[in-house]
């Protein structure tokens, strides 16, 4: 078995750069309030992506990324399959560390400082910035240690400390009104739209600041979807979201910002009610209006 | 943006269905265009059939309203377009309630024609709305044509004539007032033919219309409300620029 290779960026970076452009969101613009009317002011940077090329093996999965996440806001990731959004989502929170043969250029900024810097303790990054996946992996216990899991794991063992943090959290993920009488049953027993939710509500216990979801919806029917969506809604009062999605509906309804992503390339990236009334790209025309390129 | 940008989708239904409400407006447009060509040769030639004609035959083009409508809902629902598309759908909806509104006005001035004709009105009440009627036709036809051609800078071009026919009707308002003051018992009569300017001006703002939203499907801009001057700038601006046209 191949050793699994450390990342070869590794800078350390605290300085906190601004990136007047980015793949054309102005976010200096956007901040100081001189963007187009109905343009998002008041935003903040919350993830910087600077020149992040990611290698398997010989071959090249992300060119040349660069571009900025905001802060408390749902951005969106979507593409065709293979095109490399779930990669770039991995990144995030260095999953794609676990993967054989992974090889990773450039620099990802959470808050201004370099995630791939070796004082990272990739444990707490990965506490900060939480992850759900397409099918609910909810862990064969019952609803309430689910939920308590990532609080025990931190050293919180207190009762009432516990219950009051796994109510917090089901609420929060919507589920606590469905479940609040049975949450020493056993998770597995949900359903699967409840099961989403409460891998959702386990990720926001330990209140991470961003919140990554990988096709969060894809293996739901269209109520739960409609749930999570709401959900989603709900969670970017107080984490940055950034989801991948098939559904380019599903980014429309539930995004703020999109970017669209083709063979590894970052195509166009910026507010999704541009994005999807006047793409400045033809690929991304071609992609969001059904058209073969 | 080229007419051929329609097609190409994955869903040749899609395509069709585009395609559809695109000829169909254009179908919608000529009918409108030729109630007011028949119009404008009624009031010259004083020919009461072909104004009655005209009179009756608004129900046509008010069917085509409803039944592009509906597509256009159709298309909404089953496939939730988006960019071009959305704006083509957007645009198409916009545009077939100005045709069915230009209907209206052609509709108005074919009853007064009749009127004119039947009360032996003297002719020269109607040179000014003659000349202002056919200045409009020319605005709506080229509408039309800016539109079917995706062409937003001839769209344009029109559209910075809408200042042009509303001084005319000044002009022809002021013709008539003279007649009125002139002779107190031409007024019944003449009040037609102010009535008659102004739906005359009202098809040129309605033309005006379907320029903002061709040039809204081309370019994805709101151009409601800005100065004509401010988009011709940055058509020169983009021009200037780019070389050649930027989108195929």
């Amino acid at each position: 078995m191949q050793p699994i290779t450390r990342p070869s960026a590794i800078e350390s970076d605290t300085v906190k750069e601004s990136t007047p452009m980015t793949h054309g969101v102005d976010f200096r613009a956007l901040r100081e309030g001189l963007a187009e009317p109905g343009a998002d002011a008041g935003v903040k940077e919350c993830l910087a992506v600077k020149d992040l090329s990611l290698y398997y093996g010989p071959k090249r999965a992300l060119h040349d990324i660069n571009m900025v996440i905001p802060e408390k806001r749902v951005t969106a990731f979507i593409g065709p399959s293979g095109c490399g959004k779930s990669t770039l989502l991995r990144c995030f929170n260095r999953m794609n560390e676990l993967i054989v043969g992974v090889r990773i250029e450039g620099r990802i900024l959470l808050h201004g400082n370099n995630i791939f810097d070796p004082a990272v303790n990739v444990a707490d990054l990965r506490r900060r910035v939480g992850m759900v996946f397409q099918k609910p992996n909810p862990f064969p216990k019952s609803i309430y240690e689910n939920v308590a899991y990532g609080l025990r794991i931190q050293g919180v063992n207190n009762r009432r400390t516990l219950d009051k943090a796994v109510e917090r959290a089901l609420r929060r993920a919507a589920l606590w009104d469905e479940v609040k009488d049975r949450v020493h049953d056993n998770a597995l027993r949900l359903s699967g739209g409840q099961q989403q939710r409460l891998v959702i509500a386990r990720a926001v216990a330990i209140e991470p600041e961003v919140l990554l979801l990988d096709e969060p919806a894809s293996a739901l029917d269209p109520l739960s979807t409609l749930k999570i969506e709401e959900l989603i809604y709900e969670l970017k009062q107080e984490y940055t979201i950034v989801i991948v999605t098939h559904n380019m509906q599903q980014a429309a309804r539930v995004s703020d910002y999109t970017a669209f992503m083709y063979m590894g390339d970052l195509i166009e990236f910026g507010q999704t009610k541009t994005l999807f009334t006047t793409p400045r790209q033809k690929q991304t025309e071609d992609y969001i209006t059904g058209r073969y390129g | 943006m080229a007419i051929s940008r329609l097609t190409h989708h994955i869903s040749h239904q899609f395509d069709k269905e585009l395609e559809d409400i695109r000829s169909k407006v254009l179908a919608m447009g000529g009918l409108v265009e030729d109630h007011l060509t028949r119009v404008l040769d009624a009031l010259s030639k004083g020919d009461l059939e072909e104004a009655e004609y005209v009179a009756g035959s608004d129900y046509k083009v008010n069917a085509l309203e409803v039944e592009i409508d509906d597509e256009c809902t159709g298309i909404l629902l089953r496939r939730q377009p988006a960019a071009s598309d959305l704006r083509l759908v957007l645009s198409v909806s916009k545009i077939i309630t100005d045709l069915e509104r230009i209907g209206d006005e052609v509709e108005k001035v074919a009853r007064i024609v009749v009127n004119f004709v039947t009360a032996g009105s003297p002719k020269s009440y109607y040179v000014g709305v003659l000349s202002m009627g056919h200045h409009v036709k020319r605005m709506l036809r080229a509408a039309l044509d800016a539109f079917a051609r995706m062409d937003s800078e001839a769209a344009l071009v029109v559209s910075q004539e809408d200042p042009e026919v509303d001084k005319e009707m000044e002009a022809v308002m002021r013709q008539l007032i003279t007649y009125m003051m002139e002779d107190p018992r031409s007024i019944t009569r003449v009040l037609d033919a102010v009535l008659a300017v102004r739906a005359f001006e009202r098809i040129g703002d309605h033309a005006d219309n379907i320029c903002e939203n061709a040039i809204y499907l081309v370019e994805g801009k709101d151009v409601r409300h800005v100065r004509r001057d401010e988009i011709a700038e940055e058509f020169k601006r983009r021009r200037g620029e780019v070389q050649g046209p930027q989108t195929e």
